[in-house]
């Protein structure tokens, strides 16, 4: 595996709340360019993970390197030109609440980037605004006047607005309706191809997995057990994984998926 | 290899080089909205790098130069495409309104909102009123774990602030009435003072401020919670009350648990306000006390403790109100619990003055 190509490296990480001990000794490489899924059963600290490497939870012990830089132990001050190069997507789309969506996109560009012109600020927030799939008259709006779907879509403006070359989703079709979700996706991958995106993806969404996901990780027992397509996932012989692909949602968005394939040669 | 966005100017075209980044992109923008003769086109090729806001910036000549795009990569052709595409004038902000209509709009949603509260509180102390029949009529029906549970919470977890916040007005009171007082060489009528004014005020009023604090802000949250959480709607469908599981063993609590914590208060001042007047003053506890039984009426006691019931229903009654109207987000929570606060407390202050007029009338003064 060349080192050139791996974005986030992850070795040894040990998590533990008290006595309950989430993750040991746990591995795992996000390469250029990838959507890697993230998958694991309730409490095995997918978020813990996606938190550890945006460095808003400190690991017991193990080392952590985005874009090559070591991110443990340092402060926020050293890591920001790393951090200017991600976004990331909270579970709720985290918005302010106190401002409105085209604010929201706006900060992290003012936080970062004060030089730029008002004029050119509210350009750039109103397109990425339509990037993410928002109505037009979204933008003027406070949080609380969107609905969930919405919400999520001002959250990835918000995200993307840094031009980031590396995007962190946490659950982001969860508590989506169908139709949403399967537009969140094709959104995520048209934009993953695009601006030439890796995206730290973590679901529970099956369909998701099928339909965008270029590698899995299977989070379970402690620490990623497996990393691969899903056919190759598929070959291995960890039980938590078989239920999980094999059960009845499993083949359903197993078919679903192939019935695409099929319908769309080429997509 | 990550040479900052910078463009020349030659016969007509703009020829950019360098990373058309965000990162890069320094003072680019300002400089091209400087140049005076609108250029013919724009030249791609010395890019190395480019995002979607160095591609905004291509498309914004070509859109108001009508420019020519040249040597641009292949990435950069599909990215200026992409752009394109999202360009759409949007609406950025909310509209403003004019300030005296919106001064004037404030003011109204103000009185709606308070003619609201008012007649949500009277409806809500029906409520309170028919479920106290209830429960004496269905005594089966009163939920003493529930009672005694708030017990805990209201009164006893309560006593230790109660008790440090009440020695301290004691002292408070006698070293303020003792250094007035000794103008007049009066020192001793500071033992007056404070016998007086504990029992009859600051005693139980203190503690209802304390109380509405501690108690009226945790109702409005616990239940605010609860109601987000749908908690009370789940309760309604078993067939449970939640009048009766939620609100009432609060507000039966909080009625028993004011008068006695008012005394336990004006006790604690009293001996705060003795003790002081034996180390600084060299009044000697007994004569502290038998000064005290000689100056205080008995009906200053009953000032304290008849009126000390009527802020325990009013506490509990903001407290719980405000909780069960949350409705929506986590944000109506807080909201609802400083108005739960600010609310009883002005209640009670309101009250304690209509109780001041009346036992001034009725002649225990």
């Amino acid at each position: 595996m060349a080192g050139e190509d791996v974005i986030i490296s992850v070795r040894g990480v040990r998590n533990a709340f008290g006595e309950q001990v989430v993750h040991e000794g746990l591995d795992l490489d996000v390469r250029r360019g990838e959507i890697l899924g993230v998958v694991g059963g309730s409490g095995t600290g997918k978020s813990v993970l996606m938190r550890s490497i945006i460095g808003l939870q400190t690991p017991d012990t193990g080392s952590i390197e985005v874009f090559g830089e070591p991110m443990i132990g340092r402060t926020d001050a050293e890591t920001v030109d790393v951090r200017r190069r991600w976004g990331v997507l909270f579970q709720g789309g985290a918005l302010f609440s106190t401002l409105t969506v085209a604010e929201n996109v706006e900060v992290p560009l003012r936080e970062y980037y004060p030089a730029l012109g008002e004029t050119l600020l509210d350009e750039i927030a109103s397109y990425k605004i339509v990037m993410a799939g928002l109505p037009r008259d979204a933008a003027p709006k406070f949080p609380s006047e969107l609905s969930g779907g919405m919400k999520k879509r001002a959250g990835l403006a918000r995200s993307l607005a840094l031009d980031p070359e590396l995007l962190f989703l946490d659950e982001p079709t969860a508590g989506l309706d169908p139709i949403g979700a399967a537009a969140f996706d094709a959104l995520i991958r048209s934009l993953k191809e695009t601006l030439g995106l890796t995206v730290f993806l973590i679901t529970h969404d099956l369909d998701t997995l099928y339909a965008i996901c270029d590698r899995v990780a299977v989070l379970a027992d402690r620490k990623v057990v497996a990393v691969g397509t899903i056919p190759e996932l598929l070959a291995l012989d960890h039980p938590w994984i078989r239920e999980y692909f094999n059960g009845p949602r499993g083949r359903a968005a197993a078919g679903a998926a192939e019935r695409e394939d099929a319908g769309q040669p080429g997509a | 290899m990550n040479a900052p966005a910078a463009f020349t100017v030659d016969d007509g075209t703009l020829r950019f080089s360098g990373a058309m980044t965000l990162a890069r992109i320094g003072d680019l923008p300002t400089r091209l909205d400087r140049i005076v003769e609108a250029p013919r086109a724009v030249d791609l090729s010395g890019v190395e790098r480019m995002d979607t806001v160095g591609a905004w910036m291509i498309h914004r000549l070509v859109r108001d130069h009508d420019v020519r795009v040249e040597g641009a990569s292949k990435d950069a052709q599909r990215l200026l495409e992409q752009v394109g595409k999202l360009d759409s004038p949007l609406q950025m902000r909310p509209e403003a309104t004019p300030s005296f209509f919106r001064v004037t709009g404030q003011i109204g949603a103000a009185a709606v909102q308070a003619g609201r509260t008012l007649h949500g509180l009277l409806g809500f102390f029906g409520d309170i009123v028919i479920s106290t029949f209830g429960m004496l009529t269905h005594p089966e029906r009163i939920r003493w774990r529930a009672i005694s549970r708030q017990f805990e919470v209201v009164g006893v977890e309560a006593l230790g602030i109660i008790g440090l916040m009440s020695f301290l007005i004691g002292v408070v009171i006698a070293q303020q009435g003792a250094v007035q007082l000794r103008q007049f060489g009066a020192e001793v009528f500071a033992i007056n003072l404070i016998g007086r004014i504990t029992l009859r005020e600051l005693g139980v009023l203190m503690t209802a401020i304390m109380v509405a604090g501690r108690s009226g802000s945790a109702f409005a949250a616990q239940i605010g919670s609860m109601k987000l959480a749908e908690e009370v709607d789940a309760m309604r469908t078993i067939g449970v009350s939640p009048m009766e599981a939620l609100v009432m063993p609060r507000v039966i609590a909080t009625v028993i648990l004011m008068p006695l914590l008012g005394f336990y208060s004006s006790l604690i001042a009293i001996v705060g306000g003795g003790l002081f007047s034996w180390l600084s003053l060299d009044i000697p506890p007994i004569t502290f006390v038998s000064r005290i039984r000689e100056v205080v009426p008995i009906t200053d006691l009953w000032v304290g403790l008849l009126k000390a019931p009527v802020f325990g229903v009013i506490i509990a009654m903001a407290g719980c109100f405000q909780g069960m109207q949350v409705e929506g987000n986590a944000e109506q929570v807080g909201l609802r619990t400083t108005a739960a606060v600010v609310q009883s407390i002005f209640l009670v202050i309101v009250l304690d003055a209509f109780f001041a007029v009346f036992y001034s009338a009725i002649g225990w003064v």
